[in-house]
């Protein structure tokens, strides 16, 4: 007998029973098709839009991420260029070629040099966007994508993430929600390869339990956030 | 490895005169609960969640075999494979076999108890494959050729003298005179040697916190960053992952999330949370070309349907062994195997069999602290009972044992008998010990007065003085 047999027999067996009938598996069919929240804390829930991007900030804060807020898109490149300078970092960046990107006057900034891709072993900045960020522990959700690579979250010393405050939502749960509607706009091919929930820069308490930052990810999250998430945010894209 | 659980008396005496040990022991074991304390304060829907907790698993459990076939069918579907593995040595030759298929050299490694469980890297290095632990504390143990003492914190026990030193004898390649004082630069020292290997290993294997039925996806959490290096840079990734790993839906995962990090080590969230679901997309400029599971049983299934099911629930957050007054004296080595403190002596008898492992479920004092914080609500104590009775039902015990609790036993089930003979005992006691107050050294009890007084019996027992006062209530 397989493995696998063997395996699933062995659980029939030891729960008294065979496998599942027609009717019993429709209803757990239906159950993983529609998935039911949770209990959901009320932290984040309970804050209109406004308190709950104070709340991301008050808790991205907390685990060493930087929040530098900028009224609008076009105030970015002078905001990454100062954040740069104020920690002595090279201009050279390696962003997402994700067009939400183009959006942003770089020209007017000619002295970041932004290369288009995947990131390298040697690159020391990295630039990205976000596909949303939960209030409830100021935890950044990035996913996966041709423009999108996932090497940049993670190899480059220092991460930028270029969020909008309309971005923000209550909760994880808000996070997947909207992963599902993404999905069903684009069809079955929309799932991402993976989804990257990022809270404060990498940290190790491996060494005698004393916090140390930048164990392998990046020794810094800098997050530059645009505009109050009040305007902005379009009617009907909130998540349920 | 070999599990030297047997030999439990002997590893607590070494570990209990090794002053070294003790001084990482209370570095360590300071920290741990006040931090998962303030974490849980600041949830007031914390005990509401440990609730919503096992209900998830215990749920999942019934249906085990219902959401691991889905699992597998989303995996597929997202273009990975499954590979259902009974023993630990299934296991390694499957991972073994998919390593060979690139011709691989070197295997990074995020942190993975299910590797330690099927001693995957003695496999690997027998092999004539590479591998390379990436979590600092797991990197420091492997330099060390030592086991993990902690589920979550596997160098724990070391001090950072200890790790300069496995350091600068390991990495020849750097200056002999340099300074290692500090623990920022051994964590330094530690990212520099690593990353190169990151980017030239050709498979990245890590754990799994949970499987996701619903998507087929793994997720892991780590804070080092190191288990999304290890799997999105290798042309193929491997996750290891026992089979009770698994919950229906990404909502059900979420809620485990918001429990593991808290009980573990204390926050709200864990820096990374990566949930990964099959191998690069057309198009992708990263991430692996092959994503595969490999799902071990080892006696799991078996324990389905048995007074250990509860056991299935366990998230290895590490609440119980950071808040064990057992492990915290002695560490995690002393308990012989890959698992320790109370997780350790539930689950440890089951998977190497209770005439190895029988010492474990008796290295408790039962004081619940570790039922009490488990984000699932798993009765440890009493499934520790179980395995005592077991070893005594098996006459595993020393004869004096047996016959000691035997002889209880007879007693504790005559109370008219047990409490004529305890009062009388406690009359001569209390003859003898009036004077003094207590005594300094008792018949039979050598090892109990060796290090304490015994206090004289001051008058009348419990028993008897509660029956009065029930009586007298009665009367009233």
């Amino acid at each position: 007998m397989s493995g696998r047999e063997d395996i699933l027999g062995g659980i029939r067996k030891a729960l008294k029973r065979g496998p599942l009938d027609a009717a019993a598996a429709a209803v757990l069919d239906a159950r993983l098709a529609a998935p039911a929240r949770n209990l959901i804390p009320a932290r984040a829930t309970s804050l209109d839009h406004p308190g709950q991007v104070e709340l991301f900030v008050a808790m991205a804060e907390e685990v060493q991420t930087t929040v530098d807020r900028v009224a609008a898109l076009a105030d970015v490149p002078q905001a990454v260029a100062a954040y740069l300078a104020s920690e002595n970092l090279p201009a050279d960046l390696v962003a997402s070629p994700d067009p939400v990107l183009d959006d942003i006057p770089w020209a007017e900034r000619p002295m970041l040099r932004l290369r288009r891709g995947k990131a390298e072993g040697g690159d020391k900045v990295g630039l990205t966007p976000a596909f949303a960020a939960v209030a409830e522990t100021g935890t950044l959700m990035l996913i996966s994508g041709p423009q999108n690579p996932t090497t940049i979250n993670f190899l480059p010393d220092t991460h930028i993430v270029v969020l909008r405050a309309d971005q923000i939502v209550a909760s994880y749960e808000d996070g997947w929600t909207l992963l599902r509607q993404r999905q069903a706009a684009a069809g079955d091919a929309a799932l991402p390869r993976t989804v990257n929930f990022i809270t404060g820069p990498s940290r190790t308490g491996d060494i005698e339990q004393r916090m140390q930052l930048g164990a392998h990810g990046p020794r810094r999250l800098h997050i530059v956030l645009v505009g109050d998430g009040a305007a902005e945010r379009p009617a009907g894209e909130r998540p349920g | 490895m070999q599990p030297t659980s047997h030999a439990f008396k002997a590893n607590v005496d070494k570990a209990l005169g090794d002053a070294t040990l003790q001084t990482a022991l209370g570095l360590a074991m300071l920290g741990f609960g006040p931090k998962r304390r303030s974490a849980v304060e600041r949830l007031p829907e914390f005990e509401a969640l440990r609730e919503e907790g096992r209900r998830i698993k215990n749920q999942t459990l019934e249906h085990l075999d219902y959401y691991l076939e889905t699992f597998e069918r989303n995996v597929t579907r997202w273009g990975g494979k499954v590979h259902w593995c009974r023993t630990p040595g299934e296991a390694r030759e499957a991972v073994l076999a998919i390593c060979r298929s690139v011709d691989a050299k070197t295997v990074t490694k995020g942190k993975s108890m299910i590797a330690e469980e099927i001693a995957l890297n003695d496999f690997l290095e027998e092999n004539k494959i590479t591998p390379v632990e990436t979590d600092l504390g797991e990197y420091i143990i492997q330099l060390r050729h030592e086991p993990p003492s902690h589920l979550i914190a596997p160098a724990f026990h070391l001090l950072k003298e200890q790790v300069a030193d496995v350091f600068r004898s390991s990495h020849t390649e750097l200056d002999p005179a340099r300074s290692l004082v500090e623990p920022r630069v051994l964590c330094d020292e530690a990212r520099e040697i690593l990353r190169p290997k990151f980017l030239a290993a050709d498979v990245g294997i890590t754990g799994a916190n949970c499987l996701v039925a619903e998507t087929g996806s793994s997720i892991i959490v780590t804070n080092e960053g190191n288990g999304d290096l290890t799997q999105t840079l290798p042309k193929i990734h491997i996750v290891l992952a026992s089979l009770e790993k698994i919950v229906p839906t990404l909502e059900d995962a979420t809620t485990i999330l918001r429990l593991l990090a808290r009980s573990a080590t204390g926050q709200e969230f864990s820096t990374y949370t990566t949930m990964s679901t099959g191998p690069r997309r057309d198009g992708d400029l990263d991430g692996p070309e092959q994503y595969h599971v490999i799902l071990l049983d080892n006696g799991r299934s078996a324990m389905l349907g048995t007074e250990f099911q509860d056991m299935l629930r366990c998230i290895r957050c590490a609440a119980c062994i950071n808040h064990c007054p057992v492990f915290s004296a002695v560490g995690g080595h002393a308990y012989g195997w890959v698992y320790p403190g109370p997780m350790g002596s539930v689950l440890t008898p089951k998977l190497v069999g209770v005439a190895e492992a029988g010492h474990l479920p008796n290295a408790s004092t039962f004081c619940g602290r570790c039922e009490s914080v488990c984000p699932v609500k798993i009765p440890l104590p009493k499934m520790m009972r179980h395995w005592r009775e077991r070893e005594f039902e098996q006459k595993l015990s020393p004869a004096p044992y047996r016959f000691g609790l035997s002889a209880w036993a007879f007693l504790a089930t005559r109370p008219a008998l047990y409490q004529a003979l305890t009062g009388v005992a406690m009359r001569v006691l209390a003859a003898f010990g009036k004077r003094r107050g207590h005594f300094r050294s008792l018949p039979l009890a050598g090892g109990w007065t060796s290090v304490r007084d015994m206090p004289a019996p001051q008058g009348r027992s419990f028993q008897s003085l509660w029956a009065e006062r029930q009586k007298a209530k009665a009367g009233r």
